[in-house]
């Protein structure tokens, strides 16, 4: 087995090159070997040709994780094994799949915290596939299109002076690293297939962290409630459960934003005080607020 | 496909000590490796026992049970589930007076929401699980499910009832002008602090005290608000676990008053 760290060359991925070059593999040393070998059952094959699972034996290695394993094969077994990887480190979000039908990062799971037995690593499923482990995730950018931009009001003069306390909030949803498991486990797409009239769970965040934004006035709650589809998130809180990067999608994002349509469509209270104040809008609440 | 077979260079035999740590899994979240060997319907065959008792349970209770207090020589235990008693005698049982606003408080929670949706309705019964529903899918976009918008609504009576649990701790402590220690005094104190926690980390109190501002520095009262929203937030991140402690609180606090009605002794200790 080659003992050899990878190239410098080998990290820089090229564009398209990480789809099926095959890669120098894991950083293992002969010493790093547990003396065990894992039975590997990767997804190959695409849309028009042949599809099925290929078995191999992996030897393992000690703190191996699946995307290690699967580079193996690509340099011993099947150089042709397509599959999406960039930083190996759990932060660019690029090597995301469904092992053992879970949604994860390949790179973040170890093939230690499996359970025994055959390890199945299949492409995301709500994704169409283009090859092997590799999906289309294009119209996840074409959701981000439809999500109005941060806007401030133009009369906000800068430089702006922002409290800590009012966008401490907002960090945890800047954490978001676009691997858009979120979006693959979320049942409204996978078993539903609703994602033309649902931005799901990604992007929920996105409008969460310009909704809460102290310097942003626009209101989304109407874009939320008709083309956003935030009504037929039911809570199930699938989408927090697999973010690699532990934001609280649900009780952070979707449920403030629930809250928020409900202030503007579900609360009789809050429509008499709006009226009463004259502030329809949330330019408006704001600088009622003010 | 064919299958790729590979038989294992010689090498493979020789273990090194951090790949025997390693594979005891050692330094491995017990949690991550708990939930992968889990199967996926455990948790939702759990939470149909566990909530389908609460269900019957509180039924039975409410119309066939012996009635609301225990009154005894020394102590006056009024069921959580009969408290505040608004009207005591009449056609319906006087739990009706009380339990519509807990009842919808939890059956529109958020976390129920999740909870009954996976267990009940399978809609999806756990994370990357296939669905039995072949209609339309509307989630909670039409009628009925829509409603749970009404959610806070269900908070402000709920908040009463906590309040009023409270008064019959307290008043439970009382024994014609001595205290009075019974362990049902114990059971009711406990009963409210953990449906206060379970109340006050709700989502949409949290919104109310503060998540729904976007500039806290900016609005009237708005740094209070956020030491509240923060205060909140606390309770709110554990918001399962206060769910089910006080559900089962609850259901302690109604059997002990029922076994004391049945004639078992309370263990007490009276200060004079």
């Amino acid at each position: 087995m080659a003992g050899a760290l990878p190239q410098p060359s080998d990290a820089v991925p090229q564009p398209g090159a990480g789809l099926s070059a095959p890669v120098d593999g894991p950083p293992t040393t002969e010493s790093g070997l547990t003396g065990e070998t894992i039975t590997l059952r990767v997804f190959k094959g695409q849309p028009g040709g042949e599809m099925g699972y290929a078995t191999h034996q992996v030897p393992e290695v000690t703190g191996m994780v699946v995307l290690d394993a699967v580079h193996w094969v690509q340099r011993n077994e099947d150089s042709d094994l397509a599959c999406r990887w960039n930083c190996k480190a759990g932060k660019c979000g690029s090597c995301s799949a469904e092992v053992n039908g879970h949604p994860v990062l390949m790179c973040k799971t170890r093939i230690d915290t499996l359970p025994r037995g055959p390890v199945t690593v299949q492409p995301m499923k709500s994704f169409p596939l283009i090859k092997d482990l590799v999906t289309d995730i294009s119209r996840n950018y074409e959701t981000n299109k439809l999500i109005p931009p941060f806007t401030a009001a133009p009369d906000d003069g800068t430089p702006w002076r922002i409290q800590q306390m009012d966008i401490d909030r907002l960090y945890e949803h800047r954490r978001c690293i676009e691997c858009f498991l979120c979006q693959d486990v979320c049942h409204v797409n996978r078993s539903h297939d609703l994602s033309a009239r649902f931005f799901g769970p990604r992007f929920f965040v996105r409008v969460a962290s310009l909704e809460m934004h102290p310097k942003d006035i626009l209101d989304r709650r109407d874009l939320l409630r008709d083309q956003g589809g935030l009504g037929y998130c039911n809570i199930t809180k699938c989408c927090s459960e697999v973010c690699p990067e532990h934001i609280h999608i649900t009780d952070n994002a979707i449920i403030p934003l629930k809250e928020r349509v409900a202030d503007a469509h579900w609360d009789p209270l809050r429509w008499v005080a709006r009226k009463l104040r004259g502030s329809g809008t949330k330019a408006g609440e704001k600088a009622a607020a003010e | 496909m064919a299958q790729i077979r590979y038989d294992p260079p010689s090498m493979a035999a020789q273990v090194s000590p951090v790949a025997a740590v390693a594979k005891s899994g050692n330094g491995v979240g017990l949690r991550a490796r708990l939930r992968r060997a889990t199967p996926w319907w455990a948790q939702p065959l759990a939470i149909v026992v566990a909530l389908g008792a609460f269900t019957v349970y509180s039924i039975w209770t409410s119309f066939f049970g012996p009635g609301p207090n225990h009154v005894s020589e020394h102590a006056n235990y009024l069921s959580p589930f009969f408290s505040p008693l608004i009207w005591k005698t009449g056609p319906v049982t006087p739990a009706l007076w009380v339990l519509w606003a807990p009842l919808g408080f939890r059956a529109t929670c958020y976390y129920y929401r999740k909870s009954y949706y996976r267990a009940f309705f399978w809609d999806p019964p756990a994370c990357a699980v296939g669905e039995l529903r072949r209609r339309p899918y509307r989630g909670e976009s039409r009628l009925p499910m829509v409603l749970n918008n009404l959610h806070r609504f269900f908070w402000y009576p709920a908040f009463i009832v906590v309040v009023l649990l409270w008064v019959d701790a307290f008043a439970s402590f009382d024994d014609r002008g001595h205290l009075y220690l019974g362990l049902g005094t114990l059971i009711l104190l406990v009963n409210a602090v953990l449906l206060s926690a379970y109340s006050f980390g709700c989502h949409a109190f949290r919104h109310a005290a503060g998540g729904g501002l976007d500039c806290y520095s900016c609005s009237q009262g708005g740094k209070a608000r956020w030491r509240l929203w923060r205060v909140v937030t606390v309770f709110n991140g554990h918001h399962a676990a206060w769910a089910w402690v006080s559900m089962f609180s609850v259901v302690i606090a109604e059997v002990y008053i029922r076994l004391l009605q049945a004639g078992m002794p309370d263990p007490h200790l009276l200060v004079k």
